[in-house]
């Protein structure tokens, strides 16, 4: 069952080079490509439901215009038209909706990773803390932090807030989660490019929301070996300043605690 | 056929004066009535000013955004800004608009019925509405300023910490008092319909919009206490030390979002199915058929009622927290009642006589609008697309589709029904202008804001330093956001103009229904006489015996239950 239904997205991504992108991008991870080619399957759906109706309409407005004050046949039942338009939509449904289950169950799968990133959320700025590496990057607002990871690696993210709901939205992996006070949000990101991802909060938290800014930073393997072991201790020098900052600056500094215990 | 060629049931020998009710007048005759189209007409006027005001916040909002570091309005007002545009447009528009102002004028007529069940009731809702709307908007002038945590005011940010001030308290006072007068709408929309039908007037021979409006009701009944119990849950969170949402006094923020989505979610139905219903009357009435796939289309719109109990979730998929699977497959289900309207829309005008006059542009106009809105909700259904589009301008733009469509049809319904209210129809030219405006000013205002989330932009940000190269998109939405505003003054210069200069006469559209029927506008219990009833278009089967319905595209070989004379 499971293979029938992968059939379309293995022909689709094969042909992924001429089917048009439908103003999305591939983006740089795995599940942000199988994302990409359910939003052109969506979007070639889209596109022949949409030049169907659209046609009927034009058609009918077109031809169909009143010329005599005549009384046109009252036609109102016609079942096995009636019965094709819930049958296809529902056929339709189904389909759209498996496809949609195995693009999801890759997207939500945990698979066993060797590195780990705490992201913390709070109003308004971003923590990224690797456990174990002794490193923390922390930024407020416009200062845009940067959380690097390296690529072709299963990165598994712990996703918290500190106190509203925030949102952790990298458009480059086509992906966003929010950051709940009180819930321990957990993804996966497998990058395939490295490159460096603007990205900022994408749910209402405040009056900075717009400058709640951060980047995501994929390099290579030997690269961020390399990036862990330089900036260990720098970052734990300006981790520890920017915390008391952070201290003084949140409105809820007991919470702060609280998640760090998550993690 | 002969059936409908009988006398009318005549309720008096001979025609009173339509003004023979003898009531106060002037002022005191809005403020004292209990009269189903005076209220109504309150809720009209009242509901197209609140478009108004929230039509100004947005021209201010796509202002601001026609460059990326503009400093028209400062980050807070900002906040306050986009938060009551949502607001004025949901709670106190569109609303109200549907379930307060045409149905309240429409229904009791279509069915029949002399007034509302409940015409003090009727009474009381207006006057909550109304106080609620000025008890939300008089947030602009306490210190701090208005609600600014976004018209979905998700928890914790909504609480006294993140969002002291009175502000915030008055939008939940305003949306308590609106909540109660649609939660009594809807009381006494049930009981009209289900007590007051004319004799013959069967549940299926109901007009479409009727029935529509009934299942608004439910879903209201269903929706609303909801919200109304959420919201006394917040204003205890902020004033009597509760700890409901706050994960520090051990509660769970995320339940407001349930909370609000168990009541956002039907909303958006309560809001669209009466739009459903008014622009089905003016495709057949238009097309000179009746509505194709009648009985599909009601079931088609209780199981659009049934499904949005069950899909509210979906706003909630990147909480991480809820089930993806069945609230997928419930949203995308809600497709197929959709896209089986659609079809009967289509059908309606196939073969008919079509007229395009300004409402039934404006329900064509639905149409197209209505279906980039749909086909993108599509996508909304599938967890992983929506990860992708959450928060950003992708969803701005989709639900922008769906109550820019609405507002067609709020138009349409106007130009349609305003006749019957006023007894005078609104000038045709000056109407199609307005329409053009209308609607080529919400596809340039739409359709920018879905390239726009595509490229990341997210919602409710003044500023976007990030990246400059939105600007030229925004600039096209903002232009949009200008048109549809030019749109809006030309519906007033047509009402200014057009007053009591074209007599309608009871019947101008060769109707169908039984509004139709009696005078424009209506006596005071609005029946002189009234038709026999034996489908669901007796002021049509009244005026064209001979041309009633063919069941299955032949005649029926008997008529009915047509008791023999």
């Amino acid at each position: 069952m499971l293979r029938i239904i992968a059939l379309p997205v293995a022909a689709l991504a094969l042909a992924g080079c001429t089917v048009p992108t439908f103003g999305a991008a591939p983006g740089a991870t795995t599940s942000s490509q199988s994302v990409y080619h359910l939003w052109q399957g969506f979007s070639i759906g889209a596109a022949i439901v949409g030049t169907l109706v659209v046609v009927l309409i034009l058609w009918t407005i077109t031809f169909h215009r009143r010329e005599s004050d005549d009384i046109p046949k009252q036609t109102q039942y016609h079942i096995p038209i009636e019965l094709t338009y819930i049958i296809v939509p529902i056929l339709v449904v189904i389909g759209l909706f498996s496809w949609t289950m195995v693009v999801e169950n890759r997207e939500v799968a945990n698979p066993k990773t060797s590195v780990t990133i705490d992201v913390n959320a709070f109003q308004w700025g971003w923590k990224f803390t690797y456990p174990g590496e002794n490193v923390v990057v922390i930024g407020q607002t416009t200062q845009n932090p940067e959380m690097v990871m390296p690529v072709n690696e299963n990165v598994h993210i712990n996703l918290t807030s500190s106190d509203v709901v925030h949102s952790f939205y990298v458009h480059a992996f086509n992906f966003s989660r929010l950051a709940l006070p009180g819930v321990l949000n957990q993804f996966t990101f497998r990058a395939v490019d490295t490159g460096t991802y603007q990205s900022q909060c994408s749910e209402i938290c405040g009056l900075y929301h717009s400058l709640m800014w951060f980047r995501v930073k994929v390099v290579s393997q030997s690269d961020y070996t390399t990036w862990l072991a330089r900036n260990a201790n720098a970052f734990t020098a300006q981790a520890a300043k920017n915390a008391t900052n952070q201290q003084t600056s949140s409105i809820t500094p007991t919470k702060i605690t609280k998640s760090k215990g998550d993690n | 056929m002969t059936d409908v060629l009988d006398p009318p049931i005549v309720f008096k020998p001979h025609e009173p004066k339509p003004d023979e009710h003898h009531g106060p007048t002037g002022i005191l005759k809005w403020i004292t009535t209990t009269d189903h189209k005076v209220i109504g007409l309150s809720y009209t006027i009242t509901a197209v000013i609140m478009m108004v005001i929230g039509g100004a916040f947005a021209e201010i909002i796509r202002a601001q955004l026609t460059t990326p570091n503009n400093t028209l309005v400062s980050l807070a007002q900002y906040n306050e800004l986009f938060t009551m545009h949502g607001s004025v447009m949901i709670y106190l528009f569109a609303g109200p608009f549907a379930f307060g102002a045409l149905a309240n004028i429409i229904v009791p007529i279509q069915i029949g019925a002399p007034d509302m069940a409940f015409p003090r009731l009727n009474a009381l809702s207006y006057w909550l509405y109304l106080t609620g709307s000025i008890t939300m908007l008089s947030g602009f002038f306490v210190a701090g300023g208005a609600a600014n945590f976004g018209w979905v005011a998700y928890a914790p940010l909504s609480n006294s910490i993140n969002t002291p001030g009175s502000g915030a308290d008055l939008w939940i006072g305003g949306l308590l008092l609106t909540g109660f007068s649609a939660i009594f709408t809807g009381v006494n929309l049930c009981a009209t319909v289900f007590y007051l039908r004319a004799p013959g007037m069967t549940m299926f021979r109901m007009p479409i919009f009727t029935w529509n409006l009934l299942v608004t009701a439910i879903l209201i009944l269903l929706a609303f206490p909801v919200l109304t119990a959420g919201l006394i849950m917040l204003y205890c969170d902020r004033h009597f030390g509760t700890h409901i949402f706050s994960v520090a006094g051990g509660g769970v923020p995320v339940l407001w979002q349930h909370i609000f989505w168990f009541w956002g979610h039907p909303e958006v139905y309560i809001l669209a199915l009466p739009f459903f219903g008014m622009i089905t009357e003016i495709f057949a009435v238009f097309s000179k058929k009746p509505v194709f796939g009648y009985k599909g289309m009601i079931f088609a719109t209780i199981t659009i009622g049934a499904l949005s109990l069950g899909v509210w979730a979906h706003h909630m998929f990147t909480t991480g927290v809820v089930l993806l699977p069945f609230f997928s497959i419930m949203s995308f289900l809600i497709a197929v009642p959709t896209g089986i309207k659609f079809f009967n829309w289509i059908g309606t005008m196939w073969r008919g006589k079509i007229w395009l006059s300004t409402a039934m542009l404006m329900a064509i106009g639905f149409l197209f609008t209505f279906l980039v809105g749909g086909l993108t909700g599509v996508y909304l259904a599938s967890p992983p697309l929506d990860f992708f589009t959450h928060d950003t301008y992708f969803i701005v733009a989709h639900f922008h589709s769906i109550v820019m469509a609405l507002v067609l049809g709020a138009m349409g319904g106007l130009y349609y029904w305003g006749p019957k209210i006023t007894g005078y129809l609104l000038n045709e030219t000056i109407g199609k202008v307005q329409f053009w405006f209308l609607f080529i000013g919400i596809q340039l205002f739409t359709l920018p804001m879905y390239l726009l989330g595509l490229r990341g932009m997210p919602r409710r940000i003044p500023v976007y330093p990030l990246d400059p190269s939105w600007q030229f998109l925004n600039q096209l939405a903002t232009v949009g956001a200008v048109l549809i505003g030019i749109s809006t003054i030309v519906f007033v210069i047509n009402v200014a103009y057009s007053w009591k200069r074209y007599p309608a006469g009871d019947n101008p559209w060769d109707g169908h229904t039984l509004e139709w029927f009696t005078t424009s506008p209506p006596p005071h219990h609005n029946f002189y006489r009234l038709p026999r009833i034996r489908s669901e278009r007796p002021t049509w089967d009244y005026n064209h015996p001979g041309d009633a319905a063919l069941e299955h595209g032949h005649h029926h070989e008997q008529l009915d239950e047509v008791p023999s004379e």
